[in-house]
């Protein structure tokens, strides 16, 4: 028998569960999250909000280096690590008691402890290896999310070779940092340490960094890191990591040509993987490819009644798509009609400096896919609010389909374009067209300005430039 | 034993080709190096030689078939001495893959289907019913498609139509329907109209799309690429300008299909076509009758120095003539080879505009269809064409008695202006001495 019914239970309580949860307590379903760690997950304890907060000291302490060119004068300015550490901490256990507040809130039943599937709607909960009870639940949403993927030979060992964890709560600033993998990960913690005096090499397997965002965009950032001082391998391959007593030798193979680089500290940022061990997954129908979930369009998975949502999933690994995804398999559940979630319309954002961000089709990818492309451009340096605030270095570019005017896709590079971008985000799920985006009044004097003038630029009327 | 024939790979990075025509049909003899069929890739339609000699026992992939795997047995082949019992000990066919024709399968949807009543072109949603909620882009997709939003279901927030809907819309209406500027029968206007350059035509008489219409009948609108607008507006100036007559003479083919066979034997540094002595027999002609490879202009009759051939290249989006330059001063090999090049090139939609535009004579070869004969279009401003038929096996009388010869009927279409009826005449009669007699090419 079962200590307690509910009619859904949340497995995992990062911004896919516990927004799944709030949702379902709204629409008058009996919730319970169970979560073993942090409510908020990964993203708000060990990701986004951590990190944008180190980076935003990073930001701060970048302007106070470059205040003689804003006339203002600051001696020497320097950093304190801890206190930026503790910052950082103090923004996410903030945020946490917000998510146990919302949770309150809102009568969702919080279980603290690992979930296990039993089959037939039954999960059994231990803590610390001691049972905590056996629930039932007429609906199950798994959301346990993902953890930093370590390849043989490159493991981490939270001393000198780090992954998030320890990248976001260092007790040294390494002189000289090595990180493998250029995704928005890699390369934020990259920009981080950069900006805090590190000496920053980045190896990345592909031919260019960020290789999801679009190739013109890539090229632009790794000008701009490299303008910064860092130095960036593509191509590259990383071997096995012979370790000093406080220095990692790693072998690099690119290009035909394998060099020995010796640094501090190595971060890995060479993917994730998802969360499905120890679940109880063979007491269900539920399938996985390569580890992720399988799910249809509502959610669900092959087991009747189990859904799954966010990066358990697959990809994108991102809140946003597990938070959206978390509202679709509830309103599911509730016999209503979700809304359908476009992978196109999922914006991606990395906050390195310059901030990258992105939605929809790169100008490549749109032309596999058969468009016939329009494409747009502005640059930063022609924006008079980037030039005023001291960023003139950047552009943001649009990619139309000719034929109809569906804007398929921009991409942005250069500063607060992760504020920007949601404009094109709500463009596109509006389906807009050029003609609507010409037509909308962009506030002057904004950066925004330049998401105007990129679209003229397509369409060979841009007024700037 | 019998032999399968494979499915065979065309070009190194080929995986799969269409099966796009069977020349010989089942029970045929079928000597080594003729041409049985031809595949057509993504890339360029080419020709399958049989490796071996026999007869066509069984085609186990039908003409037309889509996506066929490298490899797949598409036929067998009986050996000398082998009946029909044969094919059935040979191994099994494998399932010819289904045809891509999905699109011919669907129901049209109610949804789709204009209002049959509606009198007027269909009217803007604002009228009549109240609003019709509708995205942007969705309502530019149903203007390019013709479709009434009102006749569409959405799916969207509150049932507003999203481009999901117009093509499910467009996805459910009548497959074949004739996109409007097939349909016109235009009349040939007072050559007065003849339109400015860069705009397309317009037909006059009756509107495809008005008339379509008002009788409700269901349509995809293709909207016009600039090639096919280019090529409506040169051929409706050609029709309604240029005083063109139409003459066709037969050719033997048998000696030059023996030539072809032969050299082709000697070399694998070419290939050549029926359709390159085509071009080599085109060439010499008219460097013989340069009153054909000749352009009408108000002053003068030009006649060109050398012969620049535009051959005729159905591509996936219309028509294109890449050119065979100073084509008479070329031989068969290296016409052929460059020949093979354009047309890949034209496919690929690759051509520079320096080898498609000047040519002084035109030849459009539908024989691989089967055609038997047709009057073609003059590409102006050339004053000749020639239109290519098929080459078939036909019932000749020789010496008063009936025998059996491959015949090619061969038309040209000229101006007038620049040459007359029996300057044309003599200039086709002198081209089909050189195709029956092909070694004269060598003189």
């Amino acid at each position: 028998m079962a200590d307690m019914n509910y009619d859904l239970i949340v497995i995992g309580g990062g911004p896919g569960g516990y927004v799944a949860a709030i949702r379902a307590a709204q629409l008058g379903l009996s919730t319970a999250v169970v979560e073993r760690e942090n409510l908020g997950g990964i993203c708000l304890n060990w990701g986004c909000i951590p990190t944008k907060a180190l980076l935003r000291s990073a930001e701060v302490l970048r302007n106070a280096k470059h205040a003689s060119e804003y006339g203002l004068v600051i001696q020497n300015p320097s950093f304190d690590l801890d206190k930026v550490v503790q910052r950082s901490r103090k923004v996410a256990g903030q945020l946490n008691g917000g998510v146990k507040h919302l949770l309150k809130k809102n009568k969702v039943a919080v279980i603290e402890g690992e979930a296990k599937l039993l089959g037939k709607g039954q999960v059994a909960v231990t803590k610390g290896g001691a049972a905590v009870g056996t629930f039932g639940a007429k609906n199950i949403i798994i959301a346990t999310g993902a953890r930093a993927r370590t390849l043989p030979g490159l493991e981490d060992d939270g001393n000198l070779v780090w992954t998030y964890r320890k990248a976001m709560t260092p007790n040294t600033t390494p002189k000289s940092l090595l990180v493998i993998g250029s995704g928005a990960i890699g390369i934020e913690f990259a920009s981080f340490y950069n900006e805090l005096g590190a000496k920053v090499t980045v190896v990345e397997v592909m031919d260019r960094i960020l290789p999801v965002e679009d190739e013109e965009i890539s090229a632009f950032a790794r000008k701009q890191f490299e303008k910064q001082g860092m130095r960036i391998i593509t191509n590259g391959k990383a071997g096995n990591l012979r370790k000093g007593a406080d220095s990692v030798t790693v072998a690099v193979e690119a290009n035909g040509k394998t060099e020995d680089i010796t640094v501090d500290r190595v971060i890995l940022a060479v993917g994730i993987s998802p969360n499905t061990e120890n679940l109880g997954l063979e007491n269900t129908k539920v399938q996985t490819d390569r580890g992720h979930i399988k799910t249809n369009a509502n959610c669900q998975t092959d087991e009747p009644g189990v859904y799954a949502i966010g990066d358990v999933t697959g990809a994108p690994w991102l809140a946003h798509k597990a938070s959206h995804e978390g509202v679709i398999a509830v309103e599911h559940i509730a016999g209503k009609h979700p809304h359908a979630l476009d992978v196109r319309n999922i914006p991606g954002c990395t906050y390195s400096h310059p901030q990258i961000a992105s939605v929809g089709l790169t100008e490549k990818k749109a032309k596999e896919a058969g468009y016939e492309v329009r494409v747009g451009r502005f640059p930063f340096i022609g924006n008079g609010k980037a030039i005023a605030l001291g960023e003139a270095d950047g552009m943001v570019k649009t990619v139309f389909d000719a034929k109809t005017g569906e804007l398929l896709g921009a991409h942005m590079v250069g500063a607060e374009v992760t504020e920007l971008i949601q404009g094109y985000t709500v463009a596109k799920t509006m389906e807009t067209t050029e003609q609507e985006l010409m037509q909308t009044v962009f506030p002057h004097p904004t950066l925004s300005e330049m998401m105007h003038e990129s679209v003229l630029d397509a369409y060979g009327r841009a007024i700037h430039f | 034993m019998t032999i399968q024939i494979l499915m065979p790979a065309l070009s190194p990075t080929m995986t799969e080709g269409n099966l796009a025509k069977w020349l010989k049909k089942e029970g045929d003899a079928v000597k080594s190096g003729d041409v049985i069929a031809e595949i057509e890739t993504d890339k360029a339609t080419m020709e399958v030689e049989a490796a071996d000699e026999g007869r066509l026992g069984k085609i186990l992939v039908q003409a037309g078939t889509q996506g066929v795997a490298v490899n797949t047995p598409i036929a067998v082949l009986l050996e000398e001495g082998e009946d029909d019992s044969a094919l059935a000990k040979a191994a099994a066919p494998a399932p010819a893959p289904a045809p891509a024709q999905a699109q011919a399968a669907s129901a049209p949807a109610p949804a789709a289907a204009p209002a049959p009543q509606a009198a007027a072109a269909p009217a803007p949603a604002a009228q009549g019913g109240g609003r019709v909620f509708a995205s942007p882009l969705a309502r530019r997709l149903a203007e390019q498609a013709g479709l009434d939003l009102k006749a569409v279901k959405g799916t969207g927030p509150n049932g507003r139509i999203v481009k999901a809907d117009i093509e499910a819309a467009k996805a459910g209406g009548t497959a074949k329907a004739a996109a409007p500027q097939a349909a016109a029968p235009a009349p040939a206007a007072a050559p007065a109209a003849a339109p400015a350059a860069g705009a397309a035509p317009k037909a006059a008489g009756i509107d495809a799309k008005d008339l379509s219409d008002k009788l409700g009948m269901r349509y995809k609108a293709q909207p016009n690429s600039s090639m096919r607008k280019t090529i409506s507006r040169r051929l409706t100036e050609v029709q309604q300008t240029v005083p063109d007559y139409f003459l066709a003479i037969d050719c033997e083919l048998d000696a030059l299909l023996k030539v072809r066979s032969d050299l082709n034997a000697r070399s694998k540094d070419y290939k050549l076509s029926v359709n390159d002595f085509i071009i080599r027999a085109a060439a010499l002609t008219l460097k013989k009758f340069p009153n054909i490879n000749a352009a009408w202009s108000e002053e003068a009759i030009l006649r060109y120095d050398h012969v620049d051939i535009s051959v005729a290249v159905a591509t996936p989006t219309g028509l294109i003539t890449p050119i065979v330059k100073k084509a008479e001063t070329k031989g068969l090999a290296e016409i052929s080879n460059e020949m093979k090049g354009l047309a890949e090139r034209a496919r690929d939609g690759k051509l520079k505009p320096e080898e498609y535009q000047g040519g002084t004579f035109s030849i459009s070869n539908l024989g691989m269809y089967g055609i038997r004969e047709f009057a073609a279009i003059i590409n102006p401003p050339q004053a000749c064409i020639m239109a290519v038929g098929a080459g078939e096996q036909r019932p000749v009388v020789k010496n008063g008695a009936l025998a059996i010869a491959t015949v090619m009927t061969v038309s040209v279409t000229v101006d007038h202006r620049v040459a007359d009826g029996a300057q044309g005449a003599e200039f086709l009669a002198a081209f089909k001495k050189l195709i029956e007699d092909p070694l004269s090419m060598l003189l």
